[in-house]
């Protein structure tokens, strides 16, 4: 399967094929989004195990609960807006409180939702998911690193919450590079400062990177691709052989990868900290790097945080 | 002792033990579990295969009980059954227990779905009957939600769902006892026509009378024959029926009940 030069969502839709012999009780749920998320592919091959309920987020998320109370591997799919916050009591207690393994695909997250704009950008969804006990959320850079980590995916016997780009991405890992769910993947090794990032974030500080090195700094950049359960030992561990963090979040400033990871260096190693990410504000209409700038995303806005904490780092 | 008599004595212990088990805290949902005593009855003591020592039998029939308020009564059913032992009962909402005042599949022998949060185990019954479909298994998935909770969107969420898919194996009740927390369900948002409204979205309808346990049977035969939509049967029911201090009062979905009243209640009932 071909994982570089092509849309996220064709890779997602090659997976479900690949992986639908294996797994004949894989099922996948949609709500009005077949064709955005690229699941028409799955439907024809497999078309008894293919359910559009309609735009009815609340009882998609029902069914897929009952779905898996029979033994069944549902992915349900629509935009993270409503794949989280619209559907958060559905979530919170059919599936999470039940202890139901329902896999809930959110496409589009952060400022990614891009054209669609403020009601669809959805900016808080790794804080709800990240209060649910039990919840496994993963946010995949690449298309290797999908492929990498839909096999535990599918048969993690938690519910599963996966923040999906759909469109094309910047290509981190070359074919072959494993993934472990639940532990942090180093993307490049640096001496002075970690800068954790997860999906579209991961490029902006490999850039940052870059300009920083003509500076004299080495920076350190980790991919967090499982944000729950946060790899406490992967976390602690650059923190100490840095002694300063930064954290890129396509989401809030509130509640992401940034509080996550904050939690846990305020438990086991405080290190000088700054978060990316977007500053308590919501969204809007525009395209990528737009938003990038606006939001306070981008490699230059990475780097700078780089420096602060630097500073601070060193007085 | 006929069917009539068998079933009613049934009914009958299921609002005892039901009112005994709230009392030993001296509150729960009393109105909503009394009033579908007769239905569980109907359910556990002849309609649904299960098995008491094989709770998590794959090809047993379900039963979701969507508005989980009435766990109390279906523990009593279940506790007669055999799922438990009867002084689990005693358990209710205690430190610990294993029988929450909301159904919880986690926690009971024999709870099909967690439920709680209204029109949500009506969504996971449906995608219970669908996946039983898929499989082409023999069994039926049972589920019960409520007049008042059909005022969820959810609820016709799924209606609309199942109704498309015709899940013919699907079998649901409403219990129709026109009340709810803050009044009579059409003083404060009819849902009437309920019976209109479910031949809307494709399912076969019946109402009958839902403290009359023939009828209930009657109705679930005829329901299982229906090929090609899934079933609502609306049951007319009085809300706390069978207790003085609850029956046809609104203030009876989660009261407070004493040791005397229950005494009374279960003195009055034989």
């Amino acid at each position: 399967m071909k994982l570089t030069d092509r849309a996220m969502r064709d890779i997602y839709g090659d997976l479900l094929i690949a992986y639908a012999k294996q797994y004949p009780n894989l099922v996948i749920l949609d709500a009005d989004l077949r064709k955005a998320i690229n699941l028409q592919p799955f439907a024809n091959a497999y078309p008894e195990r293919a359910i559009n309920v309609g735009v009815a987020e609340a009882n998609m998320i029902g069914v897929a609960a009952g779905l898996a109370n029979m033994g069944k591997i549902p992915f349900t799919h629509t935009f993270t807006p409503f794949a989280s916050r619209r559907v958060f009591d559905q979530v919170t207690l059919s599936v999470a409180y039940a202890g139901l393994p329902v896999k809930m695909v959110g496409s589009d997250p952060g400022i990614m939702a891009q054209l669609n704009g403020g009601t669809h950008m959805c900016l808080e969804d790794l804080a709800l998911m990240r209060s649910l006990p039990g919840m496994v959320i993963v946010e995949p850079v690449d298309g290797v690193q999908l492929a990498g980590l839909f096999d535990a995916i599918l048969t993690c016997p938690h519910p599963v919450y996966l923040r999906l780009i759909r469109q094309d991405f910047d290509p981190i890992f070359p074919e072959g590079t494993t993934f472990e769910l639940g532990k942090v993947s180093l993307v490049e090794d640096g001496e002075d400062v970690t800068v954790f990032a997860s999906g579209i974030m991961v490029k902006e500080a490999l850039d940052a990177r870059d300009m920083l090195a003509k500076e004299g700094v080495s920076v350190q950049v980790i991919n967090v691709h499982t944000l729950k359960p946060l790899d406490v030992e992967g976390v602690v561990e650059a923190a100490k052989k840095t002694g300063a963090v930064v954290t890129c979040d396509n989401h809030n400033i509130i509640g992401g990868l940034g509080s996550a990871v904050a939690e846990t260096l305020g438990e086991h190693v405080p290190v000088p900290m700054q978060r990316v990410g977007v500053k308590d504000h919501f969204g809007e209409v525009g395209k990528k790097p737009f938003l990038m700038e606006k939001f306070g995303l981008t490699a230059t806005h990475v780097a700078q945080a780089v420096r602060d904490v630097l500073v601070r780092k060193n007085t | 002792m006929d069917y009539r008599e068998t079933l009613e004595a049934h009914a009958k212990a299921i609002r005892q033990n039901t009112i005994r088990c709230i009392a030993t805290l001296g509150i729960g949902h009393v109105g909503g579990s009394l009033s579908i005593a007769d239905a569980l009855a109907v359910l556990y003591f002849d309609i649904l295969h299960v098995d008491p020592n094989n709770p998590q039998k794959p090809d047993r029939d379900r039963f979701v009980l969507s508005k989980g308020h009435a766990g109390p009564a279906v523990y009593a059913a279940l506790a007669m059954r055999g799922f438990f032992p009867m002084q689990w009962l005693d358990t209710l909402n205690q430190p610990n227990t294993l029988l929450p005042s909301h159904t919880d599949k986690n926690k009971t022998p024999g709870v099909d779905m967690t439920t709680g949060s209204l029109g949500q185990g009506f969504s996971a019954a449906v995608g219970m009957a669908k996946a039983a479909k898929m499989d082409q298994s023999p069994f039926r998935v049972y589920a019960m939600i409520s007049d008042g909770e059909s005022q969820e969107g959810q609820v016709w969420e799924a209606a609309m769902f199942a109704g498309n898919q015709g899940l013919d194996t699907l079998i649901a009740f409403t219990d129709y006892n026109q009340m709810q927390i803050d009044g009579t369900v059409d003083e404060i948002n009819d849902p009437a026509p309920l019976d209109d409204k479910w031949r809307a979205f494709n399912w076969h309808v019946q109402m009958i009378d839902g403290h009359d346990v023939v009828a209930i049977r009657d109705a679930i035969l005829t329901a299982q024959k229906a090929t090609g939509k899934p079933s609502m049967i609306l049951l007319k029911t009085i809300k706390g029926k069978g207790a003085f201090f609850a029956e046809g009062q609104v203030g009876s979905h989660n009261m407070p009940v004493t040791q005397e009243q229950a005494e009374q209640a279960i003195k009055e009932l034989n």
